[in-house]
């Protein structure tokens, strides 16, 4: 009977899904009927939508897609959802998934012109391939049980081969470093996945709109697969809100963060010595396409353009050098006026970061509702650039960097070098406070069982000079890896004076043998140890959007404030193992086949050899001479009775005959070639 | 008919071939031997035409990218740089504008300091990896160089692996080919800078080569493979205390830089190419040398001179080139041979045309000459340039030296010239570019007969093991031989039967007579140990020359051998007068042929074309050597020419003889000196060569017991 109802609820689902997605006319006029519905009840499920649009440094241009779906606990639906997708609703009742984050991601994200100390870098900066993580809401025992069932349904809701991380080799359970919630966490990466379409399709899938109409119709695949860096995010938070646990909000929320290059083509006319123009752009040369609408079922439907705190700076700095306008000018409307750059629409609203650094200056976000904006035609922002700057982004504290030390197939080493990189403005009231100023910085680490590390030889070293493990470490929890059974794992809190200019510190590693059958299919490539997660607790990235309830429409602005540690990722690092040549299995067929022959062969013939019977026959069998000499000897008695000279006649004559023999050959061969060489 | 004797039981057929070759060891040596030479002759025959052995390298499937406009502005780094170079020779500006060319490209820039390693002799760490520790000791002081690194990250790659393009060049005395080769990267880092096809980050190494091509690559190498913590600066002050002239350029550099410790990194490396421009003046054509001898003989894989060969012929049109010994193009029986050679060929391909036998004789010639410079070369086990640097880190490298046709002559054709060997470099960059994995398709023991040709490993080991073969026979049969005289002659003197037990009491010491010969051998060996660390303490005291060096060390090694020989006596004392023990040399004998086929079994697998040089030099000596007293004594004609040949063999074995006799022949003549051959040993060794240990561990000490056996009365 369940079945039954699921299976009409599957038909009904498929019935309502065309007429959402496919023609628009149709989604705008279901749309506004549920609009209707959306105005009459406060907990309803909602979905907004967001584009975040960032000049980099660099000449590039971020682009921040965001997307939340949220699903408050609502019983009148039962178990269907009108807005969010149910595919995911299932995966969370039947895991009982507390929070879960999915990423796909292609490329690096580089911490020093990207920025590294700020919501965007610390939450969307991913490690290449799929990273997950998942806090499941069930007894400790049954957490492995879960995760693996989640990975395989991730796996085939993606497209994805989520389910390699299944085996326990290839997850871990962090205790504390990675997030706090012991026990029911686990995490797992797979930095060799490719990333392409047919993973985002699927991601899209889970949009009411689709990339049919709203902020998403603009990811044009060609232009999001062209960018220097592409990560697909999505993730998953459950609120259970009943007593008995049957009903519980879910919030979804996807992201897609791209860099892109505005205009590929090469300047050829470089001048050196100046600065050069940051090429303008605008929505069309970034994605070659334009915004139609908004998704009607979206609650809000906004463009930002956020312009660095840094920039901000050089800007107030260009003003006055301009003329003496007052720091106002670039927030105030007028601000098309701007000396430095100009904006193809006028925006909405401006929104001002209330300071939370040092410095002075603070971000600034332009908002531009799409509804608004696409009311005369397709929305398309453009930003011009009239003068050169040069800005830097927020760095992290620290610059992470890992790589592997020594060579050969033996053993090696891993490094993790953490340098400073002079700006911590986070740090100057701290450093105020005196000697006692400690800089945390968490490492969590996941190595594969077959690199074995010793986690006994571990240095560490600060300012180029040895120091005593226990000196640094605050906390330290080491899982050593099992052969084929589970990776190793290293979570430390190391205290780093405040006045760190660089640290490192090494973990030897010995390499070890692998099964025939656990190769990759492409093992001569080497094995990857997947990145280093590096978490900075002092520091949390917050930006706070003053008092006015604009942050409280906006989720991509809500996210922004939410309260999250500096975190970053290091390098993938590519091991070279001993690889067996898997070419010639033929030569190690034969070998095997010669040895065993070899070996039972010798076996056998030491087992069935009696030796001194051998002799005795050998002997016996001399005495009997053989029939034929016994004839011929008989004959030759008969003849004469000289059974010496017929023998020596035989072989004389069995000479003669093997003679003739090689000459009737030589002669035959000697015709053949002359032949051979006179018939050209 | 009922004899004891042919009633004995027919021994198993291995074992009776195995008493047939022994029986007739001097047949089965003389067949060896000259099979073994003549399959060596043979391999430039033999060779086989080189292919591309991994499918996903793709050599040439893209059509080259690089324009007139990454040309143009490398040309403009080329005049930038001979018009610095005119003006001043500070490196420091030097480096600073090829950081400034980096780093407007996008790229990372790095610099790196470094004190190039000392080439001193470690006896006790010669084949380990280089370890931290003992690299601090090795710091040499005298020498500073600071390296211009750049980095062009993949936009979509995921940083795993890196390809590494070098050029060495001198900061401070640059000539315009420097400036060329510095060009020619240039424009293939620009391009490279653009792409977007990029799997692997690209890694560019401008190493200061005033400390040398190789140091500074290599010290390069170490810092990226086994960094020290503890910091450069540190380093400085434990062990170079006394630079202060260039601390104005570290300070100058320093200023630019973003960071103080600005080594910069990517992966893992996956290939490394070496770029050269000399300035030859080449007659015709463009022409591209190629080098990939690594230390110990050991060669990159195959696929990555193949890629360079195909890309440069066919689509480049240049002439590659491998190095040969150019002496053996006009000697007389080379020349010969290969027409001997030709017209059997030639009658084969008459006889069956499907027989493709033979090459024409001018290929032949040439075939030979490479052969033998690429053997030579392996067997030195000095590498040829700074690709062998990457080989100890398990890095496929090649150099690539591109000899333009009077370049100077006309500015289009330094832009014609950059944009061809850019394009080559791009291809090659590219086909690595594609490649999943590590290089392992193709071969790694080969040896090049031209640029196109090779002869695998399965064809070059038949020669030497032809040529080894006979060595074991021999050494069986002398044994076999000596006890069975011994007992030939123990039974003609004690004709009547004495007690059974006196008998056997004589057999078991005689057949115990062997541990002496061993000894010896054993002795000479260790003597021939302690030869060859001689050099290590003799360098350690300064202010000698070098012919006062080698005088020293030829004092030493003589004087190191009349020690054991007071100790324990003269060699053959007790031994000469008795009769009985006249065949004491064949057990001898027989103890050093086995002492060599061991030594060579060994370094053949270490380094192949020493081992096979070797071979060549000890096998006559060893098989021919026999007392020259018993051959004097004899005097048939035979035995004098066998005595003659001898004398000869055991001059020519003798090391420097050697060296000095292949100096004459096929060496320059422009007179000999004789400290090169001190030289020539302390490269040997300052390179870590393994045929240093060879000559010193098993030529020497085998050559001693050959004389010995020929002054044996």
């Amino acid at each position: 009977m369940a079945f039954l109802s699921i299976l009409v609820s599957a038909i009904l689902l498929l019935l309502l899904l065309p007429s959402r997605g496919s023609s628009a006319a149709a989604a705008a006029a279901f749309a506004s009927g549920s609009a209707a519905i959306e105005e009459g009840g406060a907990g309803e499920e909602d979905f907004s939508e967001a584009l975040l649009l960032k000049p980099l440094p660099d000449r590039k241009v971020l682009a921040h897609f965001h997307f939340e779906t949220g699903a408050p606990e609502t019983p009148s639906y039962g178990r269907h959802h009108r807005l969010f997708p149910k595919s995911i609703a299932q995966l969370v009742k039947k895991f009982h998934i507390q929070e879960m984050e999915l990423s796909f991601t292609q490329g690096r994200w580089n911490y020093e012109s990207w920025g590294g100390f700020e919501p965007i870098a610390s939450s969307n900066a991913k490690p290449p391939g799929v990273e997950l993580w998942a806090v499941f809401d069930v007894p400790p025992d049954d957490v492995d049980a879960s995760w693996k069932n989640l990975t395989h349904s991730l796996s085939g809701l993606f497209c994805a081969s989520i389910n390699f991380l299944e085996s326990s080799t290839a997850y871990a359970a962090p205790e504390w470093s990675f997030r706090p919630a012991p026990g029911s966490l686990r995490y797992g990466t797979l930095p060799r996945e490719a990333v392409c379409t047919e993973n985002l399709t699927p991601w899209l899938k889970l949009l009411p709109c689709r990339d049919k109409a709203g902020i998403s119709s603009l990811m044009d695949r060609p232009s999001i697969y062209r960018g220097f860096y592409h990560s697909q995010r999505l993730r998953l938070r459950s609120v259970k809100t009943s007593s008995d646990g049957t009903h519980s909000s879910i919030i979804l929320e996807q992201t897609l963060t791209v860099v892109l290059h505005p205009n590929i083509q090469k300047t050829s006319t470089v001048n050196y010595g100046e600065n050069k123009l940051q090429p303008s752009w605008s929505m069309s040369s970034l994605f070659g396409r334009k915004i139609g609408g908004t998704c009607l079922l979206a609650k809000s439907s906004n463009v930002y353009l956020q312009l660095d705190w840094d920039l901000v700076r050089e800007l107030k700095h260009l003003q006055n050098g301009n003329q003496e306008l007052g720091v106002e000018s670039i927030m105030e409307e007028s601000f098309l006026s701007n000396p430095a750059f100009v904006l193809s629409d006028e925006p909405d609203k401006v929104i001002n970061e209330v300071n939370s650094r040092s410095e002075g200056s603070s971000a600034i976000l332009y908002e531009f509702s799409v509804r608004k904006h696409s009311d005369l035609g397709p929305f398309d922002l453009g930003f011009t650039w009239k003068t050169p700057i040069v800005w830097s982004c927020p760095q992290l504290p620290l610059r992470v960097s890992r790589f592997l030390m020594g060579s050969g197939n033996e053993r090696g080493a891993i490094a993790i070098s953490l340098r400073s990189t002079r700006v911590r403005e986070g740090l100057t009231n701290a450093k105020a406070m005196g000697e006692s100023c400690k800089l945390d910085v968490n490492v969590f680490q996941v190595v594969p069982w077959y690199i074995k590390v010793y986690f006994h030889t571990m240095k560490v070293f600060v300012d180029g000079k040895p120091i005593a493990v226990s000196d640094i470490i605050e906390k330290i929890h080491v899982s050593p890896s099992e052969d084929k059974v589970s990776p190793g794992v290293l979570e430390m809190i190391l205290k780093l004076p405040c006045s760190v200019d660089s640290a490192g510190f090494t973990l030897e590693f010995d390499k070890g043998f692998l099964h025939i059958d656990e190769y990759p299919p492409d093992a001569n490539q080497g094995f990857d140890i997947p990145p280093a997660v590096i978490t900075f607790p002092n520091f949390h990235v917050k930006m706070h959007f003053g008092e006015d309830n604009s942050s409280k429409q906006s989720a991509v602005l809500s996210r922004f404030e939410d309260n999250i540690p500096v975190r970053s990722y290091t390098e993938v690092l590519l091991v070279p193992l001993t690889t067996p040549d898997f070419s010639m299995p033929y030569n190690v067929i034969t070998i095997t086949c010669t040895v065993f022959a070899l070996y039972f062969g010798s076996l056998l013939n030491v087992l069935r050899r009696r030796v001194n019977e051998e002799e005795r026959f050998l002997k016996s069998k001399d005495k009997r001479s053989s029939p034929l000499s016994r004839l011929l000897s008989k004959l030759s008695a008969k003849l004469g009775g000289k059974p010496v000279v017929t023998s020596q006649s035989s072989a004389r004559s069995s000479s003669f005959i093997s003679l003739k023999l090689i000459l009737k050959i030589i002669l035959v061969a000697g015709i053949a070639i002359a032949w051979q060489y006179f018939s050209e | 008919m009922a004899e004891p004797e042919t009633s004995k039981p027919k021994p198993r057929p291995i074992v009776r071939l195995g008493t047939l070759l022994i029986s007739h060891s001097v047949l089965v040596s003389v067949v060896c031997c000259v099979a073994g030479v003549l399959a060596l002759l043979l391999l430039p025959i033999l060779a086989k035409n080189t292919y591309i052995s991994e499918n996903a390298l793709m050599p040439g499937s893209a059509s080259p990218m690089l324009s007139n406009l990454d040309v143009s502005d490398a040309n403009r780094l080329v005049n930038d740089l001979s018009e610095l170079s005119s003006r001043s020779n500070d490196a420091g500006i030097v480096q600073r504008l090829i950081g400034r060319y980096i780093s407007d490209l996008g790229g990372e820039v790095g610099y790196h300091q470094f004190h190039p390693d000392s080439s001193r002799f470690h006896p006790l760490h010669f084949f380990s990896v280089p370890d931290t520790g003992i690299v601090q000791e090795n710091i040499n002081c005298s020498c500073h160089g600071i390296s211009v690194t750049g980095i062009v990250r993949a936009p979509r790659g995921d940083g795993k692996e890196a390809i590494v393009l070098v050029t060495p060049y001198n900061y401070t005395n640059a000539g315009s080919a420097d400036h060329l080769s510095l060009g020619i990267a240039y424009s293939v880092f620009s391009l490279l800078s653009q792409v977007t096809w990029l799997a692997k980050d690209i890694i560019w190494l401008i190493a200061d080569s005033q400390c040398g091509e190789y140091a500074s690559v290599a010290a390069w190498l170490r810092d990226y493979h086994s960094p020290t913590f503890s910091g450069f600066h540190a380093n400085n002050s434990h062990t170079c205390d006394v630079i202060t002239t260039h601390h104005d350029v570290k300070e100058n550099v320093a200023k630019d830089m973003s960071s103080r410790d600005s080594f910069i990194r990517a992966g893992t490396m996956a290939a490394a190419l070496v770029v050269k421009v000399v300035d030859r003046n080449e007659p015709f054509e463009d022409s591209l040398g190629v080098y990939a001898e690594a230390s110990n003989g050991q060669m990159p894989n195959l696929d990555l001179i193949n890629i360079v060969n195909y890309l440069a012929v066919h689509r480049q049109g240049l002439r590659v080139k491998v190095r040969k010994l150019f002496s053996l193009l006009d000697t007389k029986w080379v020349s010969f041979l290969a027409e001997v050679l030709e017209s059997l060929g030639s009658i084969a391909r008459r006889l069956n045309p499907q027989w493709k036998f033979g090459i024409p004789a001018a290929d032949y010639v040439d075939g030979t000459a490479t052969l033998f410079g690429s053997l030579y070369h392996q067997a030195l086990g000095v590498p040829t340039g700074p690709h062998g640097a990457f080989r100890d880190y398990q890095v496929d490298a090649v150099t690539l030296e591109f000899s333009p046709r009077h370049y100077s002559i006309s500015k289009g054709r330094t832009k014609d010239f950059i944009l061809r060997g850019g394009r080559l470099i791009e291809g090659v960059i590219r086909s690595v570019n594609n490649l999943l994995e590590k290089f392992h398709q193709s071969f790694f023991l080969y040896l090049l007969t031209s640029p196109s040709k090779f002869v695998s490993v399965g064809v070059y080991m038949i020669a030497f093991a032809l040529l080894v073969a006979p060595l074991p026979v021999a050494a069986a049969s002398l044994y076999a031989e000596a006890n069975c005289l011994d007992t030939s002659l123990d039974d003609a003197k004690s004709f009547s039967p004495p007690a059974a037990t006196v008998n056997e009491l004589v057999i078991s010491e005689r057949s115990w007579r062997w541990i002496k010969a061993v000894k010896k051998v054993l002795i000479v060996h260790l003597w021939g140990t302690t030869v060859s660390l001689l050099p290590y303490f003799i360098s350690q005291t300064p202010s000698l020359t070098p012919i006062t060096k080698l005088a020293v060390w030829g004092l030493f090694s003589v004087v190191c051998l009349l020690f054991p020989y007071f100790l324990l006596g003269s060699p053959f004392a007790g031994v000469s007068g008795t009769e009985e023990y006249k065949h004491e040399w064949a057990l001898l004998k027989s103890a050093t042929i086995s002492a060599a086929f061991i030594g060579l079994g060994l370094m053949s697998v270490i380094n192949f074309a020493a081992a096979e040089f070797g071979a060549l030099l000890m096998v006559p000596m060893c098989l021919m050597v026999q007392p020259l007293k018993l051959d004097l004594r004899a005097r048939t004609l035979k035995n004098l020419a066998r005595a003659a040949v001898n004398l000869v063999l055991a001059i020519v074995g003798l090391p420097p003889a050697t060296y000095y006799i292949l100096k004459c022949t096929f060496g320059s003549f422009d007179g000999i000196n004789i400290e090169d051959f001190w030289w020539w040993v302390e490269s040997l060794w300052s390179w870590n060569s393994a045929t240093y240990l060879f000559l010193g561990m098993v030529h020497l000490p085998c050559w001693l017991l050959c004389v010995q056996i020929l002054l044996h009365s």
